[in-house]
């Protein structure tokens, strides 16, 4: 074997080539650590003799998907969670669209206390509170109501969401709203004709993290819901332990997989608009 | 917004063109900001009501005794919650392994392995670069019970680890078991670390390529690359990820509720855990609500430091 060349005098280009390969194995290795919980539950779902590890499947099967697409197990914690999640978003999109128009646009002594404690807010641990809202839910009889559990959902969301939103409608450039003030359209005519059509990206960033962040939420419909038929998908999941006896993995992959979905489809959806590694790790970068 | 105080001449001209507010309220004042700033309120009631109001309620019931059932009425007690909680061995405990969780999964963990995955995956192929992404940024995306799901299976005595563990010839145990703390970490890092490479990957593709490329023409190394130049460059990345994978893993419930429900014996029991248990399990609302504050108070002073470190943006 020949002896190495000394470190600097090898050519920039080959070791250029010799790191790449290096950080591709580091890459690979790291990949497949984080893959196989993910390769469990593919195989599991199809796997007619799903268990608690990673194997090739005896045969593929759709059984699982079967048993567990039925109104009780599948269907109705679906329609719950969209409810909820597609209520809760839709009044957090609304309420952080009409709130940021007036911080982004409108100069007052006050837009900087309110943005400091909007940003304070965002980094609060919501789960710390949970025990009070409940307490506080059951004196104003809120609890077990859809209704209760979406407000807080969106309280919860909104100073994020008005932040995301602020920053991106300062992106927006005024001449054309000003236009718009002298031929004498109101604050909320220019928000809904002019600002928001031209921030469409950044109402759906908004839009979609909000939603993806209330679908996969588990304790805070755990602890403000009570009946079973109220309850969404990241809570009746947990059925499948306990009360069904026997824990049947194949359809715990399954359902896993069903729920897993559309916050999965969303995030892909986002993230191709807006190019790549961006989309919500960018939104509040340092 | 009816602290406004009315807007003097000279700051009248820095305010900016508006829709026309009614000739009677052009003086300025209260009559032009209402209209300007009435938006802001659905948003403002709904968070006073659900977010502040729940606040303040808990600064309230955490010096009540306040019970789940069968109480007339609370009473107040003072600091007796607190004096309780820092007598109990089960509640410091639960501080232990708060500390344990976050530093090893939060700031160890999701940290620097994002960063490393940031870093490696500037040089890496693009192929490589793309799949590891997807399947790391997969797991981020996966709802949180799915996660602990998912994790749960893999660290089972019977789970994929040991199988692996089995086929390196290497010792097996029953994580969930002997180790459960580090098994609900790892599970966080696991779900955790997309978060940390995308704002990492963000930062390092802003470094001009000018710089490094002339650190290696002269010779530095990878590593005196990344500590001299790289670092120091994102240092306000660092920051911000730091605090915000902190406050993010202080507030862990659903992925050990799933995997350990705190147990056993209580050895994976973070706080949102034990406070859980003392409201609900124990019925002590009010000694629940104490621990819940303590933990809010924790986050408010995280939360603080994070808006220093962003203070430049606002």
């Amino acid at each position: 074997m020949p002896l190495p060349l000394p470190h600097r005098a090898r050519p920039l280009a080959s070791r250029r080539a010799a790191r790449r390969l290096a950080a591709d194995a580091g890459l690979l290795v790291v990949a497949l650590a984080f893959v196989l919980p993910l390769a469990w539950v593919v195989l599991s779902a199809l796997d007619p003799h799903a268990g608690l590890r990673v194997k090739a499947p005896d045969g593929l099967t759709l059984e699982h998907f079967d048993a567990v697409l039925t109104d009780e197990i599948t269907f109705t914690p679906l329609l719950n969670s969209l409810l909820l999640c597609g209520g809760a978003t839709a009044l957090t999109v609304v309420c952080a669209a009409l709130a940021a128009y007036p911080l982004s646009r409108f100069r007052s002594r006050l837009n900087r206390p309110f943005l400091l404690t909007i940003l304070f807010a965002t980094s609060l641990p919501i789960t710390a509170i949970m025990v009070p809202v409940y307490a506080l839910f059951v004196q104003v009889d809120l609890i077990d109501t859809r209704q209760g559990t979406i407000f807080f959902f969106a309280a919860s969301q909104l100073p994020f969401a008005i932040w995301l939103m602020k920053n991106f409608m300062d992106g927006v450039p005024r001449e054309l709203e000003e236009a718009a003030w002298t031929d004498g359209a109101s604050t909320l005519q220019s928000l809904v004709r002019i600002v928001l059509p031209l921030m469409g990206p950044g109402v759906a960033v908004v839009t979609v993290f909000s939603f993806v962040m209330m679908w996969g939420n588990f304790f805070v419909p755990f602890m403000l819901l009570l009946s079973p038929d109220l309850m969404p998908a990241s809570v009746s999941i947990n059925d499948f332990f306990g009360n069904r006896g026997m824990v049947a993995y194949g359809q715990l992959a399954a359902f896993s997989i069903v729920y897993s979905t559309p916050v999965i489809l969303l995030y892909v959806l986002i993230a191709r608009r807006l190019g790549g590694g961006f989309a919500l790790g960018g939104a509040v970068k340092g | 917004m009816t602290a406004a105080a009315p807007h003097t001449g000279p700051e009248l001209a820095k305010v900016p063109l508006g829709p026309p507010a009614p000739a009677s309220a052009r003086r300025g004042g209260l009559h032009r900001l209402l209209p300007r700033f009435l938006p802001l309120a659905p948003a403002l009631v709904l968070l006073l009501l659900f977010l502040a109001g729940p606040i303040a309620y808990c600064v309230f019931i955490a010096f009540t005794d306040l019970q789940l059932t069968g109480q007339a009425e609370e009473s107040f007690i003072g600091l007796e919650n607190f004096r309780r909680a820092f007598a109990d061995d089960e509640f410091l405990d639960a501080v232990w392994l708060t500390l344990v969780f976050t530093v090893v999964s939060a700031l160890v963990g999701q940290n620097t392995l994002g960063l490393a995955l940031a870093a490696l995956m500037q040089r890496a192929s693009r192929p490589v670069r793309t799949l590891t992404g997807g399947i790391v940024v997969t797991a981020w995306v996966l709802p949180e019970v799915v996660a602990g799901f998912l994790l749960y299976a893999f660290f089972r005595r019977e789970g994929t680890l040991n199988a692996v563990l089995d086929w390196l010839h290497l010792p097996t145990q029953n994580w969930l078991f002997t180790l459960p703390i580090l098994a609900v970490s790892f599970a966080n890092v696991w779900r955790g670390t997309a978060f940390s490479m995308l704002v990492y990957s963000a930062a390092l593709d802003e470094i001009p390529r000018e710089i490094t490329e002339a650190a290696e023409v002269d010779g530095a190394g990878g590593w005196r690359r990344m500590w001299h130049i790289t670092l120091p460059m994102i240092r306000r990345s660092i920051g911000t990820t730091l605090m915000l994978n902190t406050l993010q893993t202080l507030s862990v419930f659903g992925l050990i509720w799933v995997m350990t429900r705190g147990g056993p014996g209580g050895r994976s029991q973070t706080l949102p855990l034990f406070m859980y248990e003392q409201a609900f399990q124990n019925s002590l609302i009010g000694y629940g609500t104490a621990v819940a504050l303590l933990l809010l108070l924790v986050g408010a002073l995280f939360s603080a430091v994070y808006m220093r470190l962003l203070r430049t943006e606002v």
